[in-house]
């Protein structure tokens, strides 16, 4: 199915990027071409073949990954919002919602 | 213990008799990076403070203790960190513009067990944003110069560790690698590049890409020193669930061991069409070389190799869609200025923030995950992964090694591949498989072009067979050394 730029415009949405006319221009073929080779899985009978879902190898899978539900030391609020372009009063400030 | 000792345990078994200087061995490496750095661009961050600071603590320690042997394995021993590796103290940028670049408060469990071995990072190396590309034409802050031919790329995405490493800059570096990305740079920059098996190297502090996929690897000038990293940062890690309870074998101590009588499978399809002349020559001599070490040479198939391009794209990008959801500018690095309402700022954010490869992957990721194409694309492509997964443990059953090119190509000239994504992304035809599949891989120097391009053949084995492959690079190595070095070099 060839993908259009309104295709890209809705991706584009959904994935919370602004992208300018020029680079849905550019986007919509490169992302079709790429799009119709991967078509080619299709030739592929997978009716009864499992996805390859989870742990990758069998030791992997077999590992204990869960831990004792115990209370650890955290990074802090000060640490946490080290990095924080625009902190407030111990918190994330962000422009307004609605 | 192998018989001969590795560089970097050379290096550090003077410093620790006092031959040389943690400070010495670190102010080499400092010097050499920085004054390569306007031809290579390789560090994005050079530490000369902290790196210094850590070598005198290194320094005074060997000074106040009587016995060499409780000086830990890397002392002294300068290495480069990839920048999508998080190391307290420095920068993170993933070589992009979105993160600002962040200071992270915590070091990656790799990074955290370098240290406690003792090894000296002296910076943090230049890569294709977020680790998406195979030229490193996608970093916001140019791209890497191969030091074999600075009008050639280095390959991608971990570019400025292989070209690092090349350049003599330092001995090992890291990188990762979620489809080719330690493996294809190293072949192109003539260094050895080890994927492990996923699950044996810890990922919590590397910033996800593809979270089924990425895995930390390790660039060096031989097997053996890299054996010797791969030593330290191996092993089950209570912050990646996904490290895998395997116990780590000595990789130093089985290096040595005769190649005779193992069986290195060579799948024929895999050297036909799409194969430089050049590489497919280099590639038959490997083979012959490793029948003249005494190992035997097998035929098998990979049937479904020929989709892993296919599969890994929906996968990766899939992946990658969501694990760059993050970057939205509330929590850390860039936010975009004059938005008046959240969403605005969401967006504005992105589209400054990222370059167009990273949002051409997010986007398709995006596409096959949504509504309608989940089934047909993103399935699809995980059901497929299960077959190819399937070729590998089949062709195990036959031999110990499948040895296949690294890349289809040496190192090629910037902007000849990037307005062509698909065309760039075949570059990684022979490598995406072991990262879909989960087993290890080494890239290994094999010969040179006619330019006098370094070419890389690549070993693939079965889960956990990281000793076995390394030893197999070890015993090509001794036997054929490359015989020349790059034109950049300390």
């Amino acid at each position: 199915m060839p993908i259009t730029e309104s295709d890209i415009e809705k991706v584009a949405h959904l994935a919370h990027l602004e992208i300018t006319d020029e680079e849905r221009r550019i986007f919509a073929p490169q992302i079709a071409e790429i799009v119709s080779y991967v078509e080619q899985l299709s030739e592929i009978d997978t009716s009864t073949i499992a996805p390859a879902l989870g742990g990758l190898t069998p030791e992997g899978e077999r590992t204990e990954s869960s831990r004792a539900d115990e209370v650890q030391p955290s990074l802090g609020q000060q640490i946490a919002l080290e990095e924080a372009p625009d902190p407030a009063s111990g918190h994330f400030r962000v422009p307004k919602v609605l | 213990m192998s018989s001969e000792e590795t560089r970097i345990q050379r290096l550090r078994d003077r410093i620790a008799q006092g031959e040389t200087t943690a400070r010495a061995q670190t102010q080499s490496s400092l010097d050499a990076a920085e004054k390569l750095n306007d031809t290579l661009n390789a560090f994005l961050e050079i530490d000369r403070v902290g790196a210094l600071k850590r070598a005198d603590a290194i320094d005074a320690k060997i000074k106040s203790r009587a016995k060499a042997d409780e000086i830990p394995s890397l002392s002294g021993v300068p290495i480069a960190i990839k920048d999508n590796i998080c190391v307290r103290g420095m920068q993170t940028s993933c070589g992009s513009r979105i993160l600002g670049p962040y200071h992270p408060p915590y070091d990656a469990t790799a990074i955290e067990r370098l240290l406690d071995a003792g090894a000296i990072i002296i910076g943090k190396t230049n890569c294709d944003e977020f680790a998406m590309g195979s030229s490193n034409e996608n970093s916001a802050f140019g791209p890497v110069k191969n030091p074999w031919d600075t009008s050639r790329v280095p390959g991608g995405s971990s570019g400025g560790s292989a070209a690092a490493v090349a350049a003599g800059i330092v001995p090992v570096a890291l990188g990762s690698d979620t489809g080719g990305s330690v493996r294809q740079p190293a072949s192109l920059c003539g260094v050895i590049g080890l994927k492990p098996t996923y699950g044996r190297v810890s990922r919590y502090g590397l910033v996800a890409f593809g979270s089924s996929l990425d895995q930390i690897g390790v660039f060096a000038r031989s097997a053996s020193d890299a054996a010797a990293v791969l030593q330290v940062i191996a092993g089950r890690d209570r912050h990646d669930a996904t490290t895998a309870d395997v116990a780590v074998p000595d990789y130093l101590g089985e290096l040595d061991r005769d190649i005779k009588g193992q069986r290195i499978g060579v799948s024929r399809t895999l050297l036909g069409e799409g194969l430089n002349s050049e590489v497919r020559a280099s590639i038959e001599t490997a083979i012959d070389a490793y029948g003249d070490l005494g190992a035997e040479i097998v035929d098998v198939d990979l049937p479904h190799a020929k989709y892993a391009i296919a599969v890994y794209y929906m996968i990766a990008t899939a992946e990658a869609s969501s694990n760059l959801a993050r970057y939205d500018g509330v929590r850390y690095g860039f936010r975009a200025e004059e938005a008046p309402a959240l969403r605005d700022m969401y967006r504005k954010t992105r589209d400054e923030g990222f370059g167009p490869e990273v949002k051409r992957r997010i986007m398709l990721g995006t596409y096959v995950l949504s509504a309608g194409y989940y089934d047909a694309y993103y399935l699809k492509a995980q059901k497929v992964r299960t077959l190819i997964r399937q070729d590998f443990l089949q062709a195990f059953e036959k031999c110990d090694a499948v040895l296949t090119p690294t890349a289809p190509t040496p190192a090629f000239r910037f902007g000849e591949k990037v307005d062509d994504p698909l065309a760039m992304y075949l570059n990684d035809v022979y490598t995406v498989t072991a990262n879909l599949a989960g087993v290890p891989g080494i890239s290994v120097p094999c010969g040179l072009s006619s330019e006098g391009l370094p070419i890389g053949m690549q070993l693939l084995g079965p889960y956990w067979s990281e000793a076995s492959l390394l030893r197999m690079a070890h015993a090509y190595q001794q036997k054929h050394p490359l015989g020349a070095g790059p034109k950049i070099h300390a």
